[in-house]
């Protein structure tokens, strides 16, 4: 057991660690959402030169064949600078459907394309009714003349509104509820019978609706097993609910760098605020609930591509409770701390606030997870 | 960064197992399985065992009885010995005096004392704390007078652990009151328990158990011999003990024997048409423990694998972590068991103190859970209070 950085992972940390101090401080982020597409194509190119839309993907599909820690180093850098690109949805969630489910052929067609940054797949997975179980998904996909007819709607897809392609989750057989039966479907963005209705989020990103009428993809679009996604879904899952976990430490780390140089500058009654024990006790406890949350990040990171899925089921879990708790815990105090300038759209703070927020509602908050570990039966011991 | 056990790592697991499993006194795992206090027999028992294994002071150096294990090693070895369960080494010696007689000690000391240490023929207890004396450990009052080639002491120690065993206790006494700052008049003498004019008075903790007590001195002559160190420099070595003290603190394995216990009382328990298992929120309660739990673990894996590259012995600050969450979660668990039984947590034995005579009320594993319930508040109060932790957090760690 070693927690040290490789020289490969710390060459990694440097490189995006200085492109995102150089090119994404708080003023440049704010620029960055005002472009167009609601991110920076500059900085994405960026991201390509350096590598990191390629570590996921195999070497033999034209990636860097890093694994789990790398995403987790990479991942923590953009909590803290908060960065708006579409990494998430397209590297890591897209990605995952792409190694999880395609033949080497559909990735030889798709990765290229997506490493150089040309590209930009979104994952649509959430409907109406989904809410956390992904085996919900009602939207269908029918056979028809060499491969299938998709219709209904998806919603709340993250950068769907600008992604070049989509992976869509449907459902081909069986009903809401049962994890049997869904297929995943690579398609463009300009399909047939396909409209899309772009949104901001409150965290400062975009995501889309979209809505499927009649829209027809080909048998090779068709990802894995037609009717068998649910390991690969789950997969996507277990990996997007780690690299979150990671954002979410860099967020918190930041966070609580800033509140604890806050307090310090802050004077009220002639000396800085931070001379008060109580507040001193508040950053300490905030400290403790990042520690908390970085471990347990390593911990899903760890554990994010373990093949007994009910070990992956429960790490995962743990770790999304840790998250949620640790993340409300130190954005409600970190905000508090900062007082009245905490609740502007001024400072940074607000902005990490606010994407830890959304971090805990995504793929399950931390009372969802807490209920699976539960009924789980608990934190098994398997050694 | 690699974050699995490394085959040898998981090796030395298995080997660490099977030893506890083959060696660990039967009597004294079934007394600490069913959440009660091993006796000093047990536990010498068990001292010498490992002591002949060469495994009873695993962290000393080489030279001194140490293993030579890096703190890898030594975590998976507490782990073991917490989750078999067997009985923990009893700090005071191997944890705290020890290691400041090898480190600051003279020879004699060392000869004397060390292999005694190891194989628990002495038996030592700890005398910092006084009335007046608790987080602010520094404003202690005990005195000690050089008359020759003597010490004369006078003052009170309390919360002396296991006092009532003990053959020696190590004291900070104040040796020079007109030091300009009242850490530096503080010197770290080890006093014979048969010595004249030492008085131990048992203190009742509020689960009515004998645990803890109030050490008298009057008139009480020390060989100066017994000096450790320098005089006035006993501030630094307890500042060393202290940094040490975190040794297994977190009691992580211990936190995981007893949820393993928890979840089989609750298994157990008649609640409505089912047992207390059965409802929902009582499982989440032990899953946000058991979560909580896990983190910890990490943390602490962390702290150990970061000293490891450090190099032993320099206290992290890192664990106070390990201090306040290892003692909530511990905590935590003790108030769930007592949850889990229920009204049967009711029935006072006093024999539950010393063993029993007679058959108890309800079933057989409720007496010592409500004790210990009360006991464990000791927890966050001992081992520098849970506030002190945050204060060092915010000193040390965040600079406030």
């Amino acid at each position: 057991m070693d927690f040290d950085l490789s020289e490969e992972q710390s060459l990694v940390k440097d490189s995006v660690t200085r492109l995102l101090r150089a090119e994404y401080g708080f003023e440049a982020r704010e620029k960055h959402r005002a472009e167009a597409v609601g991110f920076s194509e500059k900085i994405w190119q960026s991201f390509a030169e350096l590598g990191l839309l390629a570590i996921l993907f195999d070497e033999e599909d034209g990636g860097l064949g890093a694994g789990p820690v790398q995403t987790m180093i990479v991942m923590e850098a953009f909590g803290r600078a908060l960065v708006v690109e579409p990494y998430l949805a397209s590297v890591v969630m897209a990605g995952a459907a792409l190694r999880h489910a395609a033949t080497a052929e559909q990735r030889a067609a798709i990765v290229p394309g997506l490493v150089e940054g040309s590209s930009r797949l979104a994952f649509a997975f959430a409907e109406r009714g989904t809410r956390y179980d992904l085996a919900r998904i009602a939207m269908t996909a029918r056979p028809d003349a060499g491969g299938y007819r998709l219709d209904g709607e998806k919603t709340l897809v993250l950068h769907g509104d600008t992604a070049t392609g989509f992976v869509v989750a449907a459902r081909t057989a069986g009903a809401p509820g049962e994890a049997a039966g869904l297929g995943l479907f690579h398609l463009p963005a300009d399909a047939e019978g396909l409209t899309r209705r772009g949104f901001e989020t409150q965290d400062g990103m975009r995501a889309a609706e979209l809505s499927f009428a009649n829209v027809f993809v080909s048998q090779d679009a068709v990802l894995g097993d037609p009717q068998g996604a649910w390991p690969a879904i789950a997969r996507i899952e277990a990996e997007t609910i780690a690299a979150l976990c990671a954002e979410a430490v860099g967020s918190m780390e930041r966070m609580v760098e800033l509140t604890v140089a806050y307090i310090k500058e802050r004077k009220q009654f002639g000396v800085p605020i931070a001379a008060f024990q109580v507040l001193q006790h508040r950053a300490s406890e905030m400290y403790m609930a990042l520690e908390q949350a970085r471990s347990m990040a390593i911990f899903a990171a760890m554990n994010a591509g373990e093949e007994d899925e009910a070990a992956r089921r429960a790490a995962i879990s743990a770790a999304k409770v840790q998250i949620g708790r640790s993340g409300r815990f130190i954005g409600q105090n970190a905000v508090q701390l900062h007082g009245g300038v905490g609740v502007t759209m001024e400072y940074e703070i607000a902005h990490h606030f606010k994407r830890q927020a959304m971090i805990d509602l995504a793929f399950g908050d931390a009372d969802h997870h807490l209920k699976l570990v539960a009924d789980a039966g608990g934190m098994d011991e398997r050694d | 960064m690699d974050l699995k056990f490394t085959p040898d790592e998981t090796e030395f697991r298995a080997e660490v197992r099977a030893f506890i499993a083959e060696n660990v006194p039967k009597d004294a795992q079934e007394t600490l399985r069913a959440g009660r206090h091993v006796s000093k027999d047990q536990l010498v028992r068990w001292t010498r065992i490992l002591n002949e294994k060469g495994w009873s002071v695993p962290h000393w150096p080489v030279e001194f009885g140490g293993t030579g294990w890096d703190p890898i090693r030594q975590y998976i070895f507490l782990d073991e010995m917490q989750r078999a369960p067997a009985p923990q080494m009893l700090p005071f010696g191997h944890s705290m005096v020890g290691p400041v007689i090898y480190t600051f000690g003279s020879e004699k000391q060392k000869d004397r004392f060390l292999p005694r240490i190891a194989n628990l023929d002495d038996w030592w207890c700890q005398g910092f704390s006084e009335p007046g004396a608790g987080s602010d450990l520094a404003g202690l009052s005990t005195r000690a007078v050089r008359e020759g080639d003597q010490y004369v002491v006078n003052g009170q120690k309390t919360w002396t652990t296991l006092g009532q065993y003990a053959d020696w206790i190590f004291c900070l006494v104040r040796t020079d009151p007109a030091a300009p700052k009242k850490q530096m008049g503080i010197s770290f003498l080890l006093i014979d328990m048969t010595t004249p004019g030492i008085t131990v008075r048992p203190i009742r903790t509020i689960e009515g158990g004998h645990e803890v007590n109030e050490v008298f001195f009057d008139d009480v002559r020390v060989p100066a011999d017994n000096l450790v160190g320098e005089e006035n420099r006993g501030w630094d070595y307890a500042k060393f003990l202290l940094g040490n003290e975190r040794t297994g603190i977190a009691g992580v394995g211990a936190t995981k024997e007893r949820i393993r216990r928890l979840k089989e009382i609750a298994k157990a328990e008649p609640a409505g048409t089912g047992v207390v298992w059965d409802d929902p929120r009582f499982r989440e309660k032990v899953a946000a423990v058991e979560i909580e739990l896990k983190a910890l673990e990490m943390t602490q894996l962390r702290v150990v694998s970061a000293e490891a590259r450090r190099g032993h012995g320099k206290p992290d600050p890192a664990s106070s972590i390990l201090k306040i969450k290892g003692t909530e979660l511990q905590q935590a668990t003790t108030e769930l068991l007592m949850e889990a039984i229920g009204p049967f947590a009711l029935p006072y034995e006093a024999e539950e103190i010393e063993g029993r005579n007679e058959p108890p009320v309800g079933p057989d594993y409720a007496a010592p859970i409500a004790p210990n319930y009360f006991n464990m508040r000791k927890v966050s109060i001992y081992g520098g209070s849970n506030e002190i932790q945050k204060n060092i957090i915010a000193k040390a760690i965040l600079g406030l």
